[in-house]
């Protein structure tokens, strides 16, 4: 069993990040690591769907935050995916007989420590195994409080769910450390300059401050596109979305701001704390937005808002976040 | 969000020991971790999901009970499945599934069929074959 040190998160892979990186003794909070690998991110992809309907996200793709931190604190990390099952379940117990433990990327549905009302086909969730014993796994879950264990069948069952971005067994792991003393500074610089780009630049409507100005046209239409039932579980799932565990309804923008706080200081940029106050603001406002989707679809109490107002709303916000980006963009590239 | 908010809307979990980390902000305007167990728009959209997924099973239940589908028209939609998830776990066409929802068609399936429906959705075949 590896001596590895479990801290709950507020997201998983953030989580998953810090708590590896911590285990070779480079500590980095849970927000920094979120900073570091520009994982403020939107997108509304009425092309991929997950339980028939698009799939709006608060977070880059599975896998993009790890690698980013990973690269720029100079961490040699390696990664497999596995076309037999068997053959992948070796791998991993290969490894933590080594003493090493790997980061493992599962479908939700199938685990079976994981609380029942989270139990949805989504296959993009961290963890990380710690031991084996007697075909039982220990893991470290970042969004469960404590270590949790999972049988053999069950863990396989996990890493092979089929869906919408299937993992195929993915497992990764630190392999050395390249660089002992990163330059922490210019890494925050760098993934600064990094999100916002990819809030800002993407030139498809899909992504960044264009995704949500995208979700909030869409949103204006749903009731006659599908009907009140639907429309209502459409919005549903944007909030499932949105609060995705521990995100307080604001879609990591309360994280992200903590790690602006902790850019600040580590910059000696007071700046970076203006920014954080608006980063809250916006975050503020997607948790308004959330508490009026949730009335909206309960359709309890006297003020219901339309689709058209929660567009509004929507509207408001990716102002709010351009805003920042932009003023953020402007110092960062002075510094 | 200040930590009073973070904390003022505590509910009750069938759950009770999900908690998650939240970050929010202490009187002096600092990010500091909270453990919460979530706001209420959460809690509203996964019951409000999940009440969908029961009422639109119990009508597939009924549709099952008078003869008009199969037992697995209804266990694809407890277990959330769609066709072409239950073909990515199966390995057989979504065209063949789609006939399998059929009553009459799903009664003339053989016992090998019948496994692999029972694996991938990881319950026996007597409980396939009921509702």
């Amino acid at each position: 069993m590896i001596a590895f040190e479990h801290k709950p998160a507020a997201h998983c892979e953030s989580g998953v990040t810090s708590n590896l990186l911590n285990f070779y003794s480079i500590k980095a909070s849970e927000p920094m690591v979120l900073g570091l690998g520009a994982g403020l991110f939107f997108s509304h992809m009425p092309f991929i769907t997950l339980h028939g309907m698009a799939v709006t996200s608060f977070r880059p793709l599975p896998g993009q935050i790890f690698s980013r931190v990973t690269r720029r604190l100079g961490v040699k990390v390696k990664k497999r995916r596995f076309l037999n099952k068997d053959k992948s379940m070796q791998a991993l117990d290969r490894l933590l007989a080594q003493g090493t433990p790997a980061g493992v990327l599962t479908g939700v549905y199938h685990l079976s420590y994981f609380p029942k009302e989270y139990r949805f086909h989504f296959n993009a969730h961290n963890i990380v195994v710690t031991g084996m014993e007697n075909g039982v796994y220990t893991v470290s879950d970042p969004v469960i409080l404590h270590p949790e264990t999972i049988g053999y069948e069950a863990l396989k069952r996990c890493r092979y769910a089929k869906g919408t971005y299937p993992p195929y067994g993915k497992m990764y792991w630190i392999d050395r450390i390249k660089t002992p003393q990163p330059d922490i500074k210019r890494a925050v610089i760098k993934a600064v300059k990094l999100n916002c780009q990819r809030m800002l630049d993407i030139p498809l409507p899909f992504f960044g401050v264009r995704g949500i100005r995208m979700l909030a046209r869409r949103m204006r239409r749903w009731e006659k596109r599908f009907g009140p039932h639907r429309a209502a579980l459409n919005l549903a799932q944007v909030i499932r979305m949105l609060e995705e565990i521990g995100t307080g309804g604001a879609g990591f923008r309360f994280m992200y701001a903590a790690f602006l706080q902790e850019a600040a200081g580590l910059l000696g940029c007071p700046a970076f704390r203006a920014y954080a106050a608006q980063m809250t603001e916006a975050g503020d406002r997607w948790r308004d937005f959330a508490a009026a989707a949730a009335r909206k679809f309960k359709n309890r109490g006297e003020s219901v808002c339309s689709y058209d107002e929660l567009a509004d709303k929507l509207m408001k916000i990716a102002a709010t976040e351009e805003a920042v980006f932009r003023a953020l963009r402007k110092t960062v590239y002075e510094l | 969000m200040k930590i009073e908010e973070a904390l003022q809307e505590e509910l009750s979990f069938e759950t009770p020991q999900l908690r998650s980390v939240y970050y929010a902000l202490d009187g002096e305007g600092n990010y500091r971790q909270v453990l919460s167990s979530g706001c209420k728009a959460k809690m509203d959209a996964l019951s409000l999901t999940w009440e969908g997924i029961s009422k639109e099973a119990e009508a597939v239940r009924q549709e099952v009970l008078s003869g008009k589908k199969s037992p697995l028209a209804y266990h694809l939609r407890m277990r959330l499945l769609d066709i072409s998830l239950l073909s990515a776990y199966t390995g057989l066409s979504k065209k063949t599934i789609k006939k399998h929802l059929n009553a009459k068609t799903f009664l003339q399936l053989e016992a090998s069929i019948l496994k692999r429906y029972a694996e991938a959705m990881h319950i026996t075949e007597e409980e396939l074959k009921s509702v």
